[in-house]
């Protein structure tokens, strides 16, 4: 468990990052900022990327910054910072959902937000938050950049759009909008484990407190975090009468769950409409309250 | 014994160094040592054609590459079939490194040995291995098919067979008493694999000192004098050459008692031969592939009873996957088929095994060893005659208890030591009471109705078992009192972390009467103890704290009979207390044991103050007899050995509640309750450590962890990621009461405890889920989707 020969780079700024990621990008160049995937996958030689470019000095990118349209969290932003970020947590709070059932506390020190987007395993939490919140990527290269949708960005299990040469600067997350709550709820089979199933809701509601927009993401169910729009299936009534029954069974429906040594398929798509209920319903409960208050 | 050590709580001695980064463990010694790697087969099956090492030549730090035809002599055959059996007729070893063919994933092929570790790998990695592939035999029971073979030489991939029966009163074989019983049910059960899973894993570090022509091997092992031994014999050295050290272990739990691994006699070849010192740490993909899995069995039961539910007859037929390859024997199956009977007395009871070849990972003991399979088997058993019956689970068992006066039990099986397997003592009546008072047992149906009309499903377990411990041969023991009034005592057994130093020092402290403080202890290095047998079957404390005791015993009598001579005083009228020998009732005629230890090694050259006391001219030693008297030896220490008639049998009852989730079929242990009664306590706190690590381990084996296998041999979740041991938000709090029902087999009348945890955990939570849901539960591990499967079957 030594990872196979490489280079190492350790760029001080972001136009040095860039610059030595224009180099060795196309020769098959990784990103190193919190290591929490990849330093196992070149341990056990899953990946052996003949260069490793390590961000961890680009202190320029360790930021949250919460806006009233929503949360730009930059590529050295530790999970726990997200986590903690009370700003972030008025602005979105899902992020904060979220990050409390990725892995362990040790993990989420060291592990980035953004580079859990670009290592796009659709079994994470992270990028379910930003596919359910139509958020984006921000890529950069030399000379230029891109803001990349997330509906755009995951293009398969561990494969993102970031091209080589590109860095992943920051990740935007679009603000909660009024009347609307969030839930993440999963299952995994230990504490912190990758969920054999699990949702994320947002839930908005009319003036009437009645079902105006609904959507699910799922993880570990496809290739990429599924999106769901559930509006219809709840029947646009209030919390209380809504017909969660529905939402799940068109949550069931457009699933692909696959088997593996932790759970069937059946059970993995059973699981996934326990959970949206469970989201739905959590979702709608803040929303409510947040009318409230 | 005036200094009272023996049974308190004393805090373990070796947990400040352990946990504050000072334990020495394996990969901490030899740095900038060489490094050895491997190159494994990747293959379940498959025939060597060729090795082609011409592309890792170039690998700059290279030093050496070796493949099965490099290996001299003894090396080069297969390695030792340790415990022999009649029944194991067809046993097979492997050789250090593949020869021809490979026989499963992770299987040594060609050793590496380089400048460091990461070079090592890299020199690996160019290493071309051409197979021809073979079809791997995967799964008992298609093993047991034989359509395709694990050894060609092998017949019905059946390494042994064996069959006990033991006739009811009446002369009745098992399967009549089955036939004619008033009820019979038949079933068939599954225990999946799992694994010791030691958080440090195996581990080499060998240093060929060429000036002295010897050499050290530091080896992370359960038993260093039986792995020198078997260096010296591989390596042609003479025993007086080798010397074998087990340093800080981390974990052990069965994995690191087979010996010599191939690694073990391959590095120390590779250091001598290369003149210098060379080290292999095993890394955890290595040690999922290529150590030693266990549990793996599928067992056929048919039994028959009475109205009471008493076991007329019962008839186990057992396929045991043991991988492919046997180097431990056949002890784990014979214990699944002898521990089976556990706390009950059986009308008439057969138990056949086949212990079945397939290409996967060897299977040797993990601590319980096999009695976990058989507890699952007879706990389920019970269970299902409860059910047949409309009794309650504990009734049931309580009709076929032994009772409290009926030991000796002789159950009339051979048990693992080769001896009969004849119970010492216990009271298992009195500890299903005390069971049912901590978990609530009669109180729990008002709860579960209580939880139900909250929309909540519960369910309650239990299990118990009888487990055989202190196994012999014999251990030994050396204590040495010291001029300075140390105590330095010494056993050959090797230390995982149990508390030896503390529990061993205990032991010492309160035979001799001196502080605990004044008392060292050193376990599995042979430069201070030759002769031992090693660290399994809960027999540390049984072998070594007894040997201990007896060495202190005769150090004690010969500090009296030193200490008598200087008072002028009879050696019966003498105490030891705090490290000081005096007259009882006269505490001003005393002498330090310090002094005794100067006093008792005469000597011609005083190398400082004290010891000139000892001298010619001192007037200390009587001129009409020898300095050292006829019988009598120098020195105030004392060396003995306890080798017990057979076997000393703890027990153990376990109950449970657990929450299953209507929806999502999550499965929560509310509560774990534990009696346990392992004789005499030296140390309680230990005591439940133990329980507390073996439960842990259990909550693994029922809920968490197997080895997926799929059909090509190839093991699925050969990592952390993916084989779930149990983190401790899954271990829930568990519960102990003690009960102490001695030995009378041995001096101090204890038992081991080492397993006891694990044994009967994946029969309660197959208890506790049955009684939840309603649905039997007939093969563990059980997942959430293993659940969401089963419900929709009922």
């Amino acid at each position: 468990m030594k990872p196979s020969p490489f280079d190492y780079h350790a760029p001080a700024d972001l136009d040095e990052a860039l610059d030595v990621l224009a180099r060795v990008g196309p020769d098959g160049g990784k990103v190193l900022a919190g290591g929490q995937s990849l330093i196992p996958l070149l341990n056990m030689r899953l990946a052996a990327p003949a260069h490793l470019v390590d961000i961890n000095r680009l202190t320029e990118l360790a930021t949250v910054e919460a806006g009233p349209g929503g949360v730009r969290v930059g590529a050295l932003a530790r999970h726990a910072t997200v986590e903690r970020s009370t700003p972030a947590a008025a602005v979105q709070p899902l992020l904060g959902q979220a990050l409390r059932l990725v892995a362990h506390p040790v993990i989420r020190n060291r592990g980035t937000v953004v580079g859990s987007l670009v290592h796009a395993d659709p079994s994470a939490e992270l990028p379910a938050v930003l596919a359910l919140l139509g958020g984006s990527v921000r890529l950069a290269h030399r000379g230029g950049e891109r803001e990349v949708a997330a509906a755009e960005f995951f293009t398969g299990p561990m494969e993102s759009a970031a091209a080589p040469g590109e860095l992943a600067v920051s990740a935007f997350f679009p603000a909660r909008p009024p009347r609307s709550g969030t839930a993440f709820c999963e299952v995994a089979r230990r504490h912190g484990d990758y969920a054999m199933a699990g949702v994320a809701a947002a839930v908005t509601l009319d003036e009437d407190f009645r079902i105006a927009a609904a959507r699910v993401a799922c993880v570990s169910v496809g290739p990429i975090p599924v999106v769901v729009d559930v509006a219809d299936a709840c029947g646009g009534r209030p919390e209380a009468s809504a017909d969660w029954a529905a939402a799940a069974a068109a949550v069931r429906d457009r699933i692909e769950p696959e088997a593996d040594i932790h759970a069937t398929a059946d059970y993995r798509r059973h699981l996934t409409g326990v959970l949206a209920v469970r989201a739905l319903r959590g979702a709608a409960v803040e929303a409510a309250g947040e009318e409230g208050t | 014994m005036t200094t009272k050590l023996f049974g308190e709580p004393v805090q373990r001695r070796e947990d400040a160094r352990l946990i504050t980064g000072r334990g020495r463990y394996l990969d901490d010694l030899g740095a900038g040592a060489p490094a050895a790697a491997f190159v494994r087969s990747p293959h379940a099956h498959a025939r060597i054609l060729d090795i082609d090492v011409s592309a890792a030549l170039d690998v700059d730090g290279l030093v050496a590459i070796y493949t099965w035809e490099d290996l001299p002599g003894a090396l080069a055959e297969p390695l030792p079939l340790l415990i022999p059996h009649p029944a194991l007729t067809h046993g097979r070893t492997a050789c250090p490194l593949a020869r021809e063919i490979v026989r499963h994933v992770g299987e040594p092929v060609v050793m590496v040995v380089a400048r460091d570790r990461y070079l090592a790998e890299d020199a690996c990695s160019l290493i071309r291995v051409d197979y021809e592939i073979l079809t791997p035999v995967v799964g008992v029971e298609e093993a047991a098919r034989a359509v395709h073979l694990v050894h060609g030489d092998v017949p019905g991939n059946v390494g042994a067979h064996l069959v006990q029966e033991v006739p009811s009163a009446d002369g009745r074989s098992a399967r009549e008493a089955v036939e004619t019983a008033p009820h019979t049910l038949a079933f068939r059960l599954d225990v999946e694999r799992s694994a010791s899973m030691p958080l440090e894993g195996r581990g080499v570090y060998a240093r060929w000192d060429d000036d002295d022509r010897s050499l050290r091997v530091y080896s992370s092992t359960q038993s260093s004098t039986s792995v020198r031994m078997a260096i010296a014999a591989k390596l042609g050295l003479p025993l007086p050459k080798v010397e074998v050290i087990a340093p800080d272990v981390g974990g052990g739990f069965g994995v690191k008692i087979v010996h010599p691994w191939p690694e073990e006699v391959l590095i120390p070849w590779a250091a001598r031969l290369l003149g210098g010192e060379v080290k292999w740490t095993e890394d955890r993909r290595e040690h999922f592939v290529s150590s030693a899995h266990e549990r793996g069995q599928v067992q056929y039961v048919r039994v028959g009873f009475d109205d009471d539910g008493r076991v007329l007859g019962l008839d186990v037929n057992i396929l045991h996957d043991h991988g492919a390859y046997t180097p431990y024997g056949i002890i784990v199956p014979i214990i699944t088929s002898t521990q089976l009977l556990g706390p009950y007395k059986i009308g008439a009871y057969r138990v056949e095994f086949s212990s079945i070849y397939t290409n996967t990972v060897q299977v040797t003991p993990y601590r319980g060893a096999g009695r976990p399979q058989g507890v699952f088997c007879m706990e389920r058993t019970m269970d299902k005659i409860a059910a047949h019956l409309g009794l309650d689970r504990t009734e049931v068992r309580a009709a076929n208890f032994i009772q409290s006066d009926e030991f000796p039990y002789d159950q009339g099986l051979i048990f693992q030591d080769g001896r009969p397997l004849i119970y010492d003592s216990g009271n298992y009546p009195e500890a299903l009471r005390m069971l049912k008072e901590l978990i609530g047992w009669d109180s729990f149906p008002e709860l579960k109705a209580a939880a139900a009309a909250e929309g909540r499903t519960i369910g309650i377990g239990l299990g118990c078992y009888v487990e055989g411990t202190g196994v012999g041969p014999y251990e030994g023991g050396h204590v040495q009192i010291t001029s300075d009034g140390r105590v330095h005592v010494s056993t050959g057994l090797t230390s995982q972390g149990q508390g030896h130093e503390t529990v061993f020092a205990q032991i010492a402290a309160t035979e001799l009467g001196v502080p605990i403080e004044k008392v060292s202890v050193v376990t599995g290095d042979t430069r201070r103890f030759g002769y031992a047998v090693g660290t399994f079957a809960s027999r540390a404390a049984v072998m070594s704290g007894n040997a201990i005791a007896l060495a202190c015993r005769k150090v004690r009598e010969k500090a009296l009979r030193i200490a008598a001579d200087a008072l002028e005083a009879d050696p019966r009228d003498l105490e030891i207390t705090d490290g000081v020998v005096h007259v009882a009732g006269a505490p001003s005629a005393s002498i330090p044991l310090a002094t005794v230890a100067v006093l008792s090694n005469p000597l011609r050259y005083a190398f400082d103050e004290e010891a000139q006391r000892a001298t010619q001219f001192s007037g200390a030693s009587s001129m009409d007899r020898p300095p050292i008297e006829e019988g009598q030896e120098p020195g105030l220490e004392g060396k003995d050995y306890y080798s017990p008639i057979r076997s000393t049998f703890a027990c153990g009852m376990h109950a449970a509640i657990v929450r299953t989730d209507p929806l999502t079929a999550e499965i929560e242990i509310l509560r774990y309750a534990v009696v346990h009664d392992c004789g005499r306590l030296i140390n309680p706190m230990i005591v439940e450590g133990q329980i507390h690590g073996g439960v842990a381990q259990g909550v693994g084996g029922a809920l968490y962890e197997k080895m997926a296998y799929d059909e090509h041999g190839q093991l699925l979740n050969a990592s952390f990621m993916d084989f779930l041991m149990p983190y401790a938000t899954e271990v829930p709090r568990i519960e102990t009461a003690h009960l102490e029902t001695p030995s009378p087999l041995n001096p101090l009348g204890i038992k081991g405890a080492g397993e006891a945890g694990v044994i009967p955990v994946s029969a309660v939570i197959a208890s506790a889920i049955e009684d939840a849901e309603g649905i039997p539960i007939d093969r563990m591990p059980i997942s959430p989707s293993d659940l969401h499967t089963l419900r929709l079957t009922r």
